[in-house]
């Protein structure tokens, strides 16, 4: 009877092992289900490089390019900030800092992480839209630029812990080895602790990035949604996220405009699919 | 020398700033937050329904719709989760297998919460046919927040020391009595850190609750969990950008309080593995 029951369980514990697994596929499946059905009505190069997003004229254009245009400056606008300010970050953390103040600013950052985005976009909108209003004389601070950095500060937390912890995990006897040639603190940690991690780094940069440009509510709130191919980034923007999250609503189920939403998310999917996997195979990687 | 000493210290002082560059608008925004939002914070704000169209009233509809969602996203993801962990902390070969489960995870870790909202709404609302409904919406945050709880009680069990698993075995304990009651006992803080975070990760959340169960306005508690209902970080939203002339107060107070539920959700996480690493004494 024991025995029985100790099967039951382990059983029961494998297939629950295998629950990710199934659940990455039933989400691709269901995407793909809803969202293939949109190349019934627009081919597929149409559909990504089409210049006008007008779902719900008569005919409908479905083109995608404004929005992936719109995603690609609002990340490539935060990854300029964050990467830079994340990685000197995780450096001070890792190395300079006295342990009672990193025991701090560990947990600060971890508080940062757990900021829901609906609120830092509630931040954002009352704080930092009529700043860059102002100072850069705009008709409207909801623009690319108001998105980028507050996406940075989204992505920031991601890169500062993973990058911590790939310094962190560099054998002390290579910083001791530096030292022990005379080297300054700082030539061995740019020298030394910084190439060695470095995959670390850059598996610790594309996770955040893949963070930014999964980011939806604060995105959507703050960088005003035109959906128009960016001139610059003074201008409003209209991500992937920020499409599908707005128009779903709107859109009746079984629709052209419901199908090519759920492309829009097929299109997601698999740009984060990529981005995770590489980053894995980055932080994997031995040397 | 000297050089190398004065490069040193400019360069430690470009990281010092780096750093203030993110934690103190942190703390501007938590401060900000707060003394804006306790005006408006008060008994009736917390226990009456919206009124006038949102602008005045209280927040209690939005407030127990977060409290079901992540109710029922949790009891759906903890058993998984934690099963989960055990597979792969207990029985797991190194092997392709458990190679791609480490990837699935990851990736499932990764899936914006937007896609979640499509996928709960393809699955859930639409296939199923539960509707709009607090089911649909606990089970789509109970997938999201499924690789948080399995990564840190994967974490908490494998912290276990194998000698500990080494002597039950020994006294004639089978593999799942010695997981019952040796390794799970001492994982538990660590099992419950890793509930606590997936607990405010839900309770954040917006886009995967925008298509499966929030209410824009429902002045009324849900009845069941067919029905649908409001959310607090939804009902943040809807003030902030769907409703105008809402007085500024009683959006930050809102704002205030969905912090305050996610920040103190942290906070007790981060103690609680403090606590845990202090006592350990292995």
């Amino acid at each position: 009877m024991r025995k029985f029951k100790e099967f039951l369980i382990e059983n029961l514990i494998f297939i629950c092992g295998l629950a990710s697994i199934f659940f990455v596929v039933l989400i691709f499946l269901f995407l793909a289900k809803e969202g293939l059905a949109v190349f019934k009505y627009v081919n597929p190069v149409d559909f990504l490089a089409g210049k006008s997003w007008y779902p719900i004229s008569e005919p409908a254009q479905l083109g995608i390019l404004p929005l992936i245009f719109g995603s690609l400056i609002v990340t490539l606008g935060a990854a300029v900030i964050s990467i830079p300010i994340g990685i000197a970050c995780a450096v001070y953390i890792a190395e300079i800092a006295p342990s009672r103040i990193k025991e701090v600013l560990k947990a600060g950052i971890e508080l940062l992480a757990a900021i829901p985005s609906v609120v830092l976009g509630f931040i954002g909108m009352v704080t930092l839209v009529p700043w860059v209003k102002t100072v850069f004389h705009l008709p409207t601070g909801l623009t690319a630029l108001s998105g980028s950095i507050i996406l940075a500060f989204m992505a920031m937390p991601t890169i500062v812990s993973i990058a911590e912890d790939a310094l962190y995990s560099v054998p002390k006897s290579y910083k001791e080895g530096a030292f022990a040639l005379g080297a300054t603190h700082w030539q061995t940690i740019y020298r030394v602790l910084l190439p060695a991690a470095s995959s670390g780094i850059v598996a610790a940069v594309m996770l955040g990035i893949g963070r930014v440009i999964g980011e939806t509510m604060a995105v959507m709130m703050i960088t005003g949604n035109a959906a128009v191919i960016p001139q610059s980034i003074l201008v409003p923007v209209r991500t992937l996220t920020a499409t599908i999250a707005a128009e779903m609503g709107e859109a009746v189920v079984g629709s052209e405009h419901y199908f090519a939403l759920f492309a829009i998310g097929i299109v997601l999917f698999i740009m984060s699919f990529i981005i995770n996997v590489t980053a894995d195979l980055f932080l994997h990687k031995r040397h | 020398m000297r050089n190398t000493k004065r490069s040193q210290n400019i360069a430690f002082f470009f990281l010092f700033l780096a750093t203030l560059l993110i934690v103190v608008p942190v703390g501007l925004i938590v401060v900000i937050i707060i003394q804006k939002g306790i005006p408006a914070v008060n008994w009736q704000f917390l226990s009456d329904i919206p009124r006038q169209g949102m602008r005045a009233g209280g927040i209690f509809p939005a407030i127990v719709g977060t409290f079901y969602l992540v109710l029922g996203a949790i009891v759906f993801a903890l058993p998984i989760g934690l099963l989960a962990a055990i597979y792969l902390s207990e029985y797991a070969k190194d092997n392709l297998l458990n190679r791609i489960i480490k990837l699935a995870i990851v990736n499932l870790a990764g899936v914006p919460s937007v896609v979640y909202g499509l996928f709960g709404l393809a699955l859930f609302v639409v296939f199923f046919k539960f509707g709009a409904s607090i089911l649909s919406g606990s089970l789509t945050l109970g997938i999201m927040i499924l690789p948080i709880i399995i990564t840190t009680s994967r974490e908490a069990l494998e912290s276990v020391p194998q000698s500990f698993r080494e002597v039950s075995l020994s006294l004639g304990a089978s593999k799942w009595q010695t997981i019952r009651h040796i390794v799970l006992p001492n994982a538990i803080p660590g099992i419950l850190t890793g509930t606590i975070l997936g607990l405010g990760r839900a309770a954040g959340e917006t886009a995967p609750i925008l298509f499966t169960v929030a209410a824009f306005y429902l002045p009324r508690l849900p009845k069941s969990i067919f029905d649908q209902a409001m959310a607090l970080p939804y009902h943040l939203y809807v003030i902030s950008t769907q409703v105008p002339n809402v007085d500024e107060k009683v959006r930050y107070g809102t704002a205030l309080v969905l912090l305050s539920l996610v920040l103190f959700m942290n906070l007790m996480a981060i103690i609680i593995r403090y606590n845990f690493r202090k006592k350990k004494k292995w």
